[in-house]
């Protein structure tokens, strides 16, 4: 039960976030996006500031709770490089990831990032089914 | 870099850090729980689903905000993409986001976020992340909305 009132509580939060951002600056808060414009020397002073404040939040969350976040990355380095490849070409040909098409894109009820979630979602579901046939 | 500039660095960072914290919270960091989320059909763990939820309905909320504002507090426009279309790219790329969110089990906001705990594993992935965005924007170049002021 606790997993899901802190899953909602935690999503609240990220869904206030995208909302400062965009009705602050007035821009998407995807962080693919911010990434990619970063690269490119675009945005650089907010995009790094949006970055940095983003590895701030779980110090500030190991601060008010005394534990860090559990993280358990067990996939070994091989698998790491390929899936980070991906999430990172994909993300860029596919204009937006999980916040920028799933956070701001679902609620600005967008039909591309209603079709991009639909399809990242599938494709997920699809290669973790796929990986548990070989494990 | 004016007064209204310094103030979007802050809102941004600020941004950031409440991204961050709910990102903590929420239990997205862990890739073997997400992974658990996209399992749908051995043992699976739909507490994820609610992170989308939350995230979603309150955004909602501040998109709601948005369409009764003129501009954004610290900009003249709101910098939102302008086509509409559904084609190939923006299907294959999230479809190829998809395969690489499922093998590791990360995304780039959880995936940067975690930087904060040190792992060299979460550095590996950032950084083959950064090349594959780097790769896409060489070879195709970024598109206009992606690129905008």
């Amino acid at each position: 039960m606790t997993a899901y009132i802190t899953a909602l509580c935690g999503g609240f939060l990220i869904g206030l976030s995208a909302a400062i951002l965009m009705m602050v600056n007035g821009r998407v808060a995807g962080v693919s996006g911010i990434a990619g414009r970063l690269l490119q020397g675009v945005q650089t002073a907010t995009g790094a500031a949006f970055i940095a404040g983003l590895i701030v939040g779980p110090v500030l969350f190991r601060l008010l709770s005394g534990a860090w976040p559990a993280v358990e990355l067990a996939a070994p380095w091989p698998l790491l490089v390929a899936g980070g490849l991906f999430v990172g070409y994909g993300s860029r040909m596919g204009s937006g990831c999980t916040s920028g098409h799933g956070v701001v894109g679902l609620a600005r009820l967008s039909h591309r990032s209603m079709a991009a979630v639909a399809t990242f979602m599938v494709a997920a579901v699809a290669t973790v089914y796929l990986m548990g046939l070989f494990s | 870099m004016n007064r209204i500039e310094r103030l979007r660095v802050v809102a941004a960072f600020v941004s950031g850090i409440v991204f961050g914290l709910g990102l903590a919270l929420s239990g997205m960091l862990n890739p073997v729980r997400v992974q658990g989320f996209l399992d749908i059909t051995r043992d699976w763990d739909p507490s994820l689903g609610f992170v989308l939820a939350g995230a979603v309905s309150v955004s909602a909320l501040g998109m709601a905000l948005v369409r009764r504002m003129r501009e954004p507090l610290l900009d003249s426009r709101f910098h939102l993409p302008e086509t509409r279309v559904i084609d190939r790219r923006l299907l294959v790329g999230s479809a190829i986001f998809g395969v690489g969110w499922g093998m590791v089990g990360l995304c780039p906001g959880p995936a940067l976020a975690s930087l904060s705990l040190g792992l060299p594993a979460t550095v590996l992935f950032i950084a083959s992340m950064l090349a594959g965005m780097a790769a896409h924007d060489r070879l195709f170049g970024a598109r206009p909305w992606q690129r905008a002021s």
